[in-house]
């Protein structure tokens, strides 16, 4: 079975609070210099059969349809080998 | 002839109830739609009420907006269907791109519960219309997934076409962009709002006594007239 993996990241241009407070907890806890934080989703998705390119597609329209929602959302489709 | 009003029942909703009990207040029939169904059982109108439908697993009111009820909700809602999205509701509106933008959690990452004044923007949509435009009106609000946001271009278009329905007053508890509370599409037949108008439809209850009614009463008025 191959794996592909979605990376779900809100777009650059909205808030996100979640990423903030890590950051803001980071000196708190000894780790200095990191300038910025912002928190993804990654799904991992074992997929039966041959990851051809129609498989791809499918997983980019999955994505593109439910894992992300594009309004507010980037999202790349690698597949690991 | 009584209007019938639907309310969806997802797994996770949890305002379903007084949602029901709203719609009878206000004079329609209450009728219970299940998430499972296709069919809209005859409703003149439908609200998709609070909770935390499919638990908010991976966004607020991503999965429900691929639920069965919601595929012939969305064409309905399309042709001009009334539909009001109310706080889950809303969320799984923006999900299902009947209304623009989306929703995230709140900027200070609490859950918010609290009475929240409202101002009414626009009074001519099919579930405002019993509202005077610029009526200020206190109901409930309670979510975590609250912040509403859109590009620029879009808050403009909102703005300037005036489907800013509701804003939030003196607070804005979630981060909301330009303090939206509420917005309607186009044809002001669907609205998403994130306070809880159905909780506030009797004088015992909240501070703002029956200020929610008024939604209910707009839309019986409107399937009435129709």
């Amino acid at each position: 079975m191959a794996r592909v993996v979605v990376d779900v990241m809100l777009k650059p241009e909205i808030l996100d609070p979640q990423g903030q407070a890590v950051q803001r907890a980071l000196p708190r806890l000894g780790f200095e210099g990191i300038a910025d934080v912002r928190q993804g989703k990654r799904f991992e998705l074992e997929v039966d059969g041959p990851v051809d390119e129609a498989a791809l597609a499918r997983i980019h329209e999955m994505a593109e349809t439910f894992l992300a929602n594009t309004v507010i959302e980037d999202f790349v489709v690698k597949v690991e080998s | 002839m009584t209007a019938r009003i639907g309310v969806v029942t997802f797994p996770g909703t949890l305002d379903d109830q007084d949602a029901l009990r709203a719609v009878r207040l206000a004079g329609a029939e209450p009728v219970s739609l299940w998430h499972r169904d296709k069919d809209l059982r005859q409703v003149d109108a439908v609200v998709l009420a609070g909770g935390f439908s499919y638990g908010d697993y991976l966004r607020a009111g991503a999965i429900s907006r691929f639920s069965p009820v919601m595929e012939t909700i969305i064409d309905q809602a399309k042709s001009g269907m009334p539909v009001l999205g109310i706080c889950n509701g809303f969320q799984i509106l923006t999900e299902a791109h009947l209304l623009p933008g989306a929703m995230l959690q709140n900027n200070h990452l609490h859950f918010i519960c609290r009475d929240q004044k409202l101002r009414v923007e626009n009074a001519e949509t099919a579930w405002t219309a019993d509202y005077e435009q610029g009526r200020e009106i206190s109901v409930p609000l309670k979510n975590m997934d609250g912040r509403y946001v859109a590009d620029e271009r879009v808050l403009d278009e909102l703005e300037a076409e005036g489907r800013v329905a509701f804003r939030y007053l003196d607070l804005n508890p979630n981060g909301s962009l330009r303090d939206i509370a509420g917005i309607t599409n186009a044809a002001g037949n669907v609205v998403g709002l994130m306070p809880h108008p159905e909780h506030a439809v009797e004088p015992l209850v909240g501070t703002g006594g029956t200020d929610g009614l008024g939604f209910f009463t707009s839309i019986v008025k409107r399937l009435v007239a129709a």
